[in-house]
């Protein structure tokens, strides 16, 4: 019986070995940028590229985060009206209690843990669907932020003004132009959460609970744990994402930031992320993440509105989707 | 065969409702093979997760290497020793082959994997078996036997001592299962006590030394394999002789019509240049190894895939079928190999199972008529014998030989005249085995046409009246039962192999 046993790596594609849908995505990055360059001067100008990145750092940030729930097979819809409830409950300590921003800081990031942790416990512990589970969170987490500061816009310390170092986190002023350094960040962090992916347990329990959650607790390993882990870290980065958010706008309003979490969701999913778990990685996603910024930064330039951008951004999904499908379909037709 | 190494005695176990398992004892002495047998719901499975710590036994003594345990997860009685390999296969298709077999014990270099580590243990564990696998190939890219392997590398990379074996051949072909028997035999001449459940007579027969026998949760006894017949074991299963004889003559009407007729049908790589002719009243086997394209072929003639070329004729009048839809219109019943991925819907009721394929005879505009509904379903469940507390039984709570009578249920009620049983007794008892099997051999005699693809010898020789063999998309051979052999078929089925 020596027939099929030549299944991969002999005759695998180029795209395939050049890391598949990435790297066809990293194309489309390309030409989305060329063709909006070419389309429109107002899109060729520094003050643009440092608009889009600027969009980009807390979508990313997201999208890096909610890769770990997809990896499971499950999701996040929390982490928009999460990421406006933590930025919020931060700057009004800062802002009405006079914390130092550091700690406002802090405890941003900690309620992203903390909800980080609930969404994983109704997941991992209590079995609700991670739609179901997230969905409630998201709710919560949008009447809970805008409680919390009475209905009004939280303003973070702006540049000049004391504690507004921490926007220079993301953007430095040198010799009149802004330089965008946040970019150093997201390159830092997708490098750091690769290696958490690809090379310890965490990553390698995530991926296997999307594969096959049984087996893999039935090979011993605490499936609860890592499962509830995986929220933990997205809830994680949804708090650097409200920081990043918190940097970059002048005010966050109560109410706002549900749809971000399909900005960053979207994004994972184009940079090859399945749905279905265990497929997908954190540079796709942050490949996928800049598709989405530019669509959103670029389409505004040739004339053409946030309806038109919504309705292209969900055709990009669709296209992502089905070449997601059609590939398993060839894979299982070998 | 050498010392004890495992005891389990008065093993009690109840769930709500159910006492699985009444005082059942069991020993398995170092390099021996022991098979575990008994009827599906016999309480096999059961016993061994008590053992492995899946479940938690009422009462009862486990006394393993001379001291009495009790382990309260698999981690634990994997570290003891005393490993399963899972009947469905536990696998991560996503990940690598080593990722796989060192899955919750990874070797580390800091907080790294040290995934070179890994794959070069994976690779000496093969060597130990005498296996050729690629520790870095992805698992869902390996055949079925392979996987198997790779399981049982997994089991002995925890210094197993006693490995449990849940039926290993399900989905092996006849050369997988010669390489998995070379490699429990290998296993058990190192010491090793081994755990052997599984279905096929023929299999403990060759592979094992002693057999335990149980029925409904009980312990009924053990003998040494080769000391008694296949009678002797099926007996203390069953409580009843049940005869497993070949069918020696076409019991097909002389001049009976051709109901059936593909010729040239070609789809994808699996099915090419395929022709044959099905006749009413007839049980048409399919036989050939795993891969051979039998399921393919009954698949594309029931428009479930799409078909490259080929002419299909019913009842002499050419045929255009592109779905199963269309199937289903001319009168073709298709009963899957898997049940619960397409035979049936498990969380419905008998009722609505029975009805699915033909809801329209059911409905009155868009409602659907419970009534005669439950009629149609009670009808089929008292000619069918199929054994459930009453229609509106969800199909998940019945047993796998009842669920394939509600499958039959569903294609009767649609009035099909040719019916697809394709391996209709996968993962069914010997009772209930030769319900299907009578009830096979009544459908035809009142005209039906069957068509059955089974990979189980006995079974094609036992239930044909002519067969179809096929081997790597081709059909290599026709034969009526009168002229069939083991030997004849094998030859056939390995035609353009090796």
């Amino acid at each position: 019986m020596a027939n099929k046993s030549n299944t991969a790596g002999t005759n695998r594609s180029f795209i395939d070995r050049m890391g598949g849908q990435k790297f066809i995505v990293l194309i489309l990055v390309i030409v989305m940028f060329i063709f909006f360059c070419a389309m429109s001067p107002g899109f060729r100008k520094y003050t643009t590229v440092v608009s889009i990145l600027d969009y980009s750092y807390y979508i990313a940030l997201m999208a890096i985060g909610v890769t770990f729930p997809l990896l499971t097979a499950g999701v996040d819809l929390s982490i928009g009206t999460g990421l406006i409830c933590y930025s919020l409950i931060g700057g009004l300590l800062v802002r009405q209690h006079g914390w130092p921003v550091a700690a406002g800081m802090l405890v941003t990031v900690l309620l992203g843990i903390a909800f980080g942790i609930i969404n994983g416990c109704l997941v991992a512990l209590m079995d609700l669907p991670p739609f179901l589970a997230t969905l409630c969170t998201c709710m919560i987490t949008r009447g809970f932020g805008a409680m919390v500061v009475g209905g009004y816009g939280i303003p973070w310390p702006a540049a000049a003004q004391e504690g507004g170092w921490f926007r220079s986190i993301f953007k430095i002023q040198m010799g009149g132009q802004n330089i965008p350094i946040g970019f150093l960040w997201i390159i830092l962090l997708v490098i750091v959460m690769s290696f958490v992916l690809n090379h310890t347990k965490m990553g390698r329990y995530t991926r296997a609970i999307g594969s096959n959650k049984e087996a893999t607790r039935l090979s011993g390993v605490n499936v609860k744990f890592y499962h509830i882990m995986a929220y933990v870290i997205c809830g994680l980065f949804a708090g650097l994402a409200a920081i990043a958010y918190s940097a970059i706008f002048a005010t966050v309003q109560p109410g706002s930031g549900a749809g971000f979490e399909l900005d960053a969701i979207g994004g994972a999913i184009v940079g090859g992320v399945s749905m279905s778990g265990a497929v997908g990685s954190i540079t796709g996603t942050l490949v996928g993440v800049f598709v989405i910024c530019l669509l959103k930064t670029g389409l505004p330039f040739i004339g053409l509105t946030a309806n038109w951008q919504q309705i292209i951004t969900g055709l990009v999904l669709i296209a992502a989707v089905l070449f997601d499908i059609l590939k398993r379909k060839r894979e299982a037709g070998k | 065969m050498g010392e004890v190494i495992l005891t389990m005695k008065g093993i009690d176990k109840s769930f709500p409702g159910v006492h699985a398992l009444d005082h059942v004892d069991l020993e398995v002495r170092k390099g021996e093979v022991h098979a575990l047998m008994g009827e599906n719901g016999a309480g096999k499975s059961t016993l061994m997760k008590v053992l492995t710590g899946i479940y938690k036994k009422d009462s009862g003594t486990i006394t393993y290497e001379g001291k009495e345990v009790e382990f309260h997860n698999t981690r634990e009685a994997q570290d003891a020793g005393v490993v399963i390999v899972h009947q469905e296969l536990n696998m991560l298709g996503h990940l690598t082959v080593a990722q796989n077999i060192f899955i919750g014990r990874e070797f580390k270099k800091g907080i790294r994997i040290d995934d070179k580590k890994m794959n070069e243990e994976a690779r000496k564990l093969f060597d130990r078996m005498h296996i050729d696998i690629d520790p870095t190939e992805t698992m869902s890219h390996l055949t079925v036997g392979k996987q198997q392997m790779c399981e049982i590398a997994k089991a002995i990379s925890h210094e197993a001592k006693v490995i449990i074996f849940d039926e290993p051949s399900a989905a092996l072909t006849e050369a997988e299962i010669e390489e998995l028997f070379k490699i429990i035999r290998d296993l058990r001449d190192q010491g090793l006590g081994i755990v052997y459940i599984s279905h096929r007579m023929d299999e403990i027969k060759v592979i094992t030394d002693r057999v335990t026998v149980m029925r409904d949760g009980a312990y009924v006894g053990t003998l040494i394999t080769k000391d008694c017949t296949k009678d002797d074991i099926i007996n203390m299963m069953v409580g009843r002789v049940i005869y497993e004889d070949p069918k020696t003559k076409n019991m097909t009407p002389p001049g009976a019509p051709v109901v059936l007729k593909v010729e040239h049908l070609n789809a994808g790589k699996m099915v090419q240049d395929v022709s044959f002719e099905l006749h009413k009243g007839e049980v048409l086997g399919f036989s050939g190894l795993m891969g051979a394209g039998r399921t393919e072929t009954m698949r594309a003639l029931f428009g479930a895939d799409p078909i490259d070329s080929g002419d299909i004729y019913i009842n002499g009048e050419k045929v255009n079928i592109k779905s199963p839809q269309d199937a289903v219109k001319h009168g073709i019943g298709y009963l899957s190999e898997d049940r619960k991925r397409f035979g049936i819907v498990v969380q419905k009721t008998v009722a609505e199972n029975t009805t699915m394929a033909d809801l329209d005879e059911f409905s009155n505009g868009p409602f659907i008529n419970k009534k005669k509904e439950n009629e149609i379903a009670q009808k089929f469940v008292d000619s069918l014998a199929t054994k459930t507390p009453g229609v509106d039984q969800l199909v998940v709570n019945l047993s796998g030989g009842n669920q394939q009578k509600v499958v039959i249920a569903k294609w009767l009620t649609r009035n099909c005249d040719i019916l697809i049983f394709d391996e209709p007794t996968r993962g069914i008892d010997v009772g209930a085995k030769n319900e299907i099997y009578k009830l096979m051999n009544q459908l035809a005699a009142e005209g039906k046409a069957i068509i059955m693809v089974s990979s189980e010898m006995t079974e094609i020789l036992r239930m044909s009246d002519r067969i179809v063999v096929m081997c790597e998309g081709k059909k290599t051979g026709e034969l009526d039962i009168s002229e069939a052999t083991q030997e004849n078929i094998m030859n056939m089925a390995t035609r353009e192999i090796s």
